[in-house]
């Protein structure tokens, strides 16, 4: 594959696309595309289909249909997978796809065992293979053909690869394991050196002839191999630094900085074609070493964007090369049939496949710590899957050299077939059959993390306590070398700082947190805290501030800085904490951090809308954010907390509060909150200005919410003022839209909902306005914050999604 | 080397090998890596491993090597911790960390399990009431994140409780609000901890200690 292939087709994918009109044939490419499309669309439609047999042998036959159509048009046909085409064009986006995600811990911890196979495994393959089809042609099996060693070696070679896109397709139906998945396809990946070096080597000693190779040749062989997959690595490692130190001071240019993975991934991959070295190595390690910082570096929605449009050009290709390989079986000109060849190269690819995966894994397993089982060593046998890449290696064979070429590509293509359909419909069922581990889709939870991360230390430590140099020594060594230094060179200051994982999952808690919320909230018919009535309106406000300063002044943000009431602001509408007395008590705990999670959650994506294509400023002060994190969290303490306390102390606690409130309440009408709940105090107070009564905002919520409420002692050290309304002042410019409406009947669900939307109706927009034109910049949140209750729930699953990809 | 070695001391590798599953080899090396820790005396000191420099950045070296002095994890009933350990509780202490022998069966496995899973839950339960309570908890979460720079204190805080909370909901399922979630207790922390496969994980080789190395 290091050299392009003079025997370019006319008819080259793209220019195909321009020329579009111009010829018939040309016509079906674009019906082509689109339709495939159609069809796995409607293949994908029908699950049924799919577990049984896998979408790739679905494209294929497609291809076959298609490739039918083309040929019964045109009586020869004019479309064939081109090496070009495959290599350069539909090939690197599925690497780089597969590069960017791929799971890093799980395949450097398993680097060895994959390099063992990916290397030893596959000369072995070609070696054994070339040579007893050699055999076998001495001994006549396979009728007259003019072919020699060499060229049986050169066959071997190329049909000896275990194919990246074949395994992706037929293992992503099946969910192995991870370990063993990684095993399989990091040997996949990762045999691509050995397979150009081999194939370049064997081809080379095709040209000398057979007479002419000595020793020499063949050291430089083995050297180059060197050469080969370590520049290649090296070259993607190279472009990997680039790519993450351009992310870093990408800030301002946030529209286009997705763009720039696309562009250095595929510059890896040419650059190390154009230095003969292994390119889908080298992207390989593009993608592998730049996603750390790629993804700390760039804003969350680019990473989010990056993420779709690899999955989207991963899979496009992949479906076009399958189709493709349909198509092209569909060519008179190239089939040769010879069935002695052809059984015979299938049989000793599985039985040399097997033997070579049984026997390394015997070696491996006196070394590895967690031995493979010989379960998974049959799947592993069984999923060396060729594919596309063995074909485009076989078109790209000289005719001249080897006359038995088209001999070559059609048993190739068999192969393929074979391995894709055939093996691909049988995997999940012998995956089944023998009780393979499946992978675990849970997500770890916070405590089994902490406790895992508790863990590592644990072994590093007794590790040291024996005086070992173990496998810890390594990865601590080289974790503590990449944040001193690699990080320091390729990430941001900022992400740097937060980027400690516990951090990151307890965020991604949160954002579950607050989905969960919402969804509940709208499955039990209403978006419950919005209710108006039972309105707790948490108002914070600088007040607030205070209280909290003087309880906590090691961990108060300045309080008269304007983001920390921008958030006590645009808490407002979130934190109407409706509890209705029906609402489950039991689940109260959930609501309410819940609740406070989604504080966190808001701030973080808010953002100004400045209808520049440009500036796409996003919230990003992180103190703000660091203040909603804490006290959320300290809101989950208190929930905790007050379950420790007990519920006991209700009346006493809903008084208790109220009196403070009383006593602080800087605009205040005690008498008026006497009675009321606290929350009906700010519900006065927007209604005073508002002229709208109370009366709804008032009581209700008392009994449901007061058992809850801890204490409110100063000084008690855990305030948790999100939790306890009663402590914030009401803001008069604020009420909330739909506080402004005419108390409409609490208790029909759908009103509520009505209410919820009903600030975008033309009336109400005026409500809206006093909200606009406040002092502070940040009271376009309030508005959004109406509105994100609906997009919260649209926002998060693509971050959520593709933080778990 | 002192002058306690002859054959006596054969005899007494035998019945730890017996007691603890090593192999005649690997307690001979523990044994020269504890008489290098100890310099040479009969008991390990607090302050011997404390010296050990890479333990330095470990940042839950404290919780480390109260378990090794932890009676609890002497297999032995007793609670409370002992200043000073001999090379018997030494050579206990680091057979949690043996891996499971590929012949175990299932309930050897899960005994493993349990055994390893409680030195864990040792580690967390300073106190030995059998719970590991929130302050306990958070305790331990603040030493891991400490070294960490960018997390605080009341975030630390923070991601104890959120993990507390969820330990609470996974095991007390739906808590009645005047429900009081205790701490952990062992049971519970089996079942979180399930998951992951502790007896293949929680161990290391003992076959290599390479004394010359580290003779610090």
């Amino acid at each position: 594959m290091t050299s392009v292939s003079s025997m370019v087709d006319p008819v080259i994918f793209k220019t195909t696309l321009n020329s579009l009109w111009t010829k018939a044939s040309a016509k079906s490419i674009t019906i082509t595309v689109p339709r495939t499309r159609l069809e796995t669309k409607v293949f994908e439609l029908d699950h049924r289909v799919t577990s049984v047999f896998p979408e790739s042998g679905l494209l294929i036959f497609i291809g076959f249909v298609l490739g039918g159509i083309v040929w019964g048009a045109n009586n020869v046909q004019t479309f064939t997978l081109t090496p070009t085409v495959f290599f350069f064009y539909l090939l690197p986006q599925i690497i780089l796809d597969t590069g960017y995600f791929m799971p890093n811990k799980l395949f450097f911890s398993n680097l060895g065992a994959i390099l063992i196979y990916a290397v030893i495994g596959t000369c072995w393959n070609a070696a054994a293979v070339g040579i007893s089809m050699w055999g076998c042609y001495l001994g006549g099996a396979m009728g007259d053909l003019n072919i020699g060693l060499l060229q049986f070696l050169l066959y071997g070679s190329l049909l000896s690869a275990v194919d990246p896109v074949a395994v992706i397709a037929v293992f992503e139906e099946v969910h192995v394991n991870e370990v063993l998945f990684i095993l399989v396809f990091g040997e996949s990946l990762l045999n691509d050196g050995v397979t150009v070096v081999l194939y370049n080597v064997c081809d080379a000693f095709v040209s000398l002839g057979a007479a002419n190779i000595d020793a020499v040749q063949i050291i430089r062989g083995i050297i180059s191999f060197f050469v080969v997959a370590f520049g290649g690595a090296l070259v993607g490692v190279v472009f990997a630094i680039l790519l993450s130190l351009l992310t870093r001071y990408t800030k301002n240019i946030q529209i286009i900085e997705a763009g720039f993975i696309f562009v250095l991934g595929y510059l890896s991959y040419l650059t190390a074609e154009m230095l003969s070295l292994s390119a889908i190595l080298s992207i390989t390690f593009c993608g592998v070493c730049c996603q750390k910082y790629i993804n700390a570096n760039m804003d969350e929605r680019s990473v989010i964007t990056v993420r779709y449009v690899m999955k989207v050009f991963a899979n496009g290709s992949e479906t076009m090369i399958f189709v493709f390989l349909g198509i092209t079986a569909i060519d008179k000109a190239i089939w040769v049939w010879n069935t002695g060849f052809i059984l015979l190269t299938i049989f000793f690819i599985l039985v040399y496949r097997v033997m070579g995966v049984f026997f390394l894994t015997w070696i491996l397993n006196k070394y590895r710590l967690v031995p493979i089982s010989l379960i998974d060593q049959v799947v592993m046998s069984y999923g060396g899957l060729r594919g596309a890449v063995a074909y485009g290696l076989a078109v790209m064979l000289n005719e001249k050299k080897i006359p038995e070429k088209n001999l070559m590509i059609s048993t190739t293509l068999i192969v393929i077939y074979f391995t894709v359909i055939l093996q691909g419909i049988t995997m999940k069922p012998l995956v089944q059959w023998l009780k393979v581990k499946r992978a675990e889709h849970s997500d770890l939870k916070l405590v089994e993390k902490v406790n895992n991360r508790a863990f590592e230390h644990l072994l590093c430590a007794v590790e040291d306590i024996c005086g070992q140099i173990g496998d810890n020594w390594w990865t601590r060594g080289w974790n503590r070398f990449e944040e001193k230094y690699i990080s320091w060179l390729l990430m941001k200051p900022k992400s740097r700082k937060t980027r400690d994982y516990l951090f990151g999952i307890f965020h991604k808690l949160n954002l579950e947190d607050a989905m969960n919320y919402v969804s509940e909230g709208e499955r039990r018919g209403s978006l419950a805290f919005l209710r108006g009535n039972d309105d707790a309106q948490v108002d914070f406000k600088k007040k607030f501030g205070k209280d909290i300063e003087d309880v906590m002044p090691d961990i108060m943000v300045d309080t008269e800085h304007v983001p920390m009431s921008s958030i006590l602001q645009d808490t407002i509408p979130s934190v109407s904490l409706d509890l209705h007395e029906q609402d489950s008590q039991g689940k109260m705990e959930g609501d309410a951090h819940n609740l406070l999670q989604q504080h966190l959650y808001r701030s973080r994506k808010q953002h100004h809308h400045k209808y520049s294509r440009s500036n796409f400023s996003i919230n990003q002060n992180e103190d703000e954010v660091q203040e909603i994190f804490q006290r959320t969290m300290r809101s989950r303490l208190e929930s905790f907390k007050s379950a420790k306390m007990g519920v006991a102390p209700g009346k006493i606690i809903t008084k208790h509060p109220q009196k403070e409130r009383q006593q602080k309440m800087a605009n205040g009408n005690p008498t008026n909150r006497s009675k009321s709940h606290p929350y009906g105090d700010e519900d006065f107070e927007f209604s005073v200005s508002e002229g709208d009564s109370a009366s709804g905002g008032e009581g209700a919520t008392a009994g449901g919410y007061s058992f809850r409420l801890p204490p409110y002692t100063v000084g008690a050290g855990i305030e948790n003022p999100a939790f306890m309304p009663e402590m914030d002042t009401p803001h008069p410019m604020r009420p909330p839209p739909w506080r402004s409406e005419p108390e409409m009947d609490v208790t029909v669900a759908p009103s509520q909902r009505a209410q919820r939307r009903l600030p975008w109706t033309p009336s109400q927009i005026h409500r809206l306005v006093p909200l606009r034109v406040s002092t502070r910049s940040e009271d376009s949140f309030v508005m959004a914050d109406v509105l994100s209750p609906e997009e919260e729930p649209k926002d998060p699953p693509p971050g959520q999604d593709g933080s778990r990809m | 080397m002192g002058g306690f070695h002859s054959v006596p001391q054969d005899h007494r590798y035998r019945d730890f090998a017996d007691k603890t599953g090593f192999s005649l080899e690997q307690i001979g090396n523990l044994h020269n890596r504890f008489k290098q820790l100890s310099h040479n005396e009969d008991t390990l000191r607090k302050d011997d491993l404390n010296k050990i420099p890479d333990l330095a950045c470990n940042p839950i070296r404290a919780q480390i090597i109260e378990a090794f002095f932890d009676k609890r994890n002497f297999q032995s009933h007793g609670g409370g911790t002992v200043e000073e350990i001999g090379f018997e509780e030494f050579l206990t202490v680091m057979s949690y960390f043996r891996p499971p022998s590929l012949n175990m069966t299932e309930e050897q496995r899960e005994e493993l399990r349990r055994v390893k899973l409680r030195f864990l839950f040792n580690m967390h339960d300073t106190d030995n009431d059998g719970t590991i309570t929130l302050e306990e908890y958070r305790h331990v979460v603040e030493e891991l994140l400490s070294r960490s720079g960018a997390l605080c204190r009341e975030t630390a805080k923070g991601i104890a409780d959120a993990a507390m909370l969820e330990v609470a909901s996974i095991s007390m399922g739906h808590m009645e609000p005047d429900e009081f979630y205790e701490g952990i207790t062992f049971e519970h922390f089996l079942t979180i901890l399930k998951g992951i496969e502790i007896e293949s994980r929680m161990h290391i080789r003992f076959l290599n200690v390479d004394t010359t190395v580290l003779c610090k």
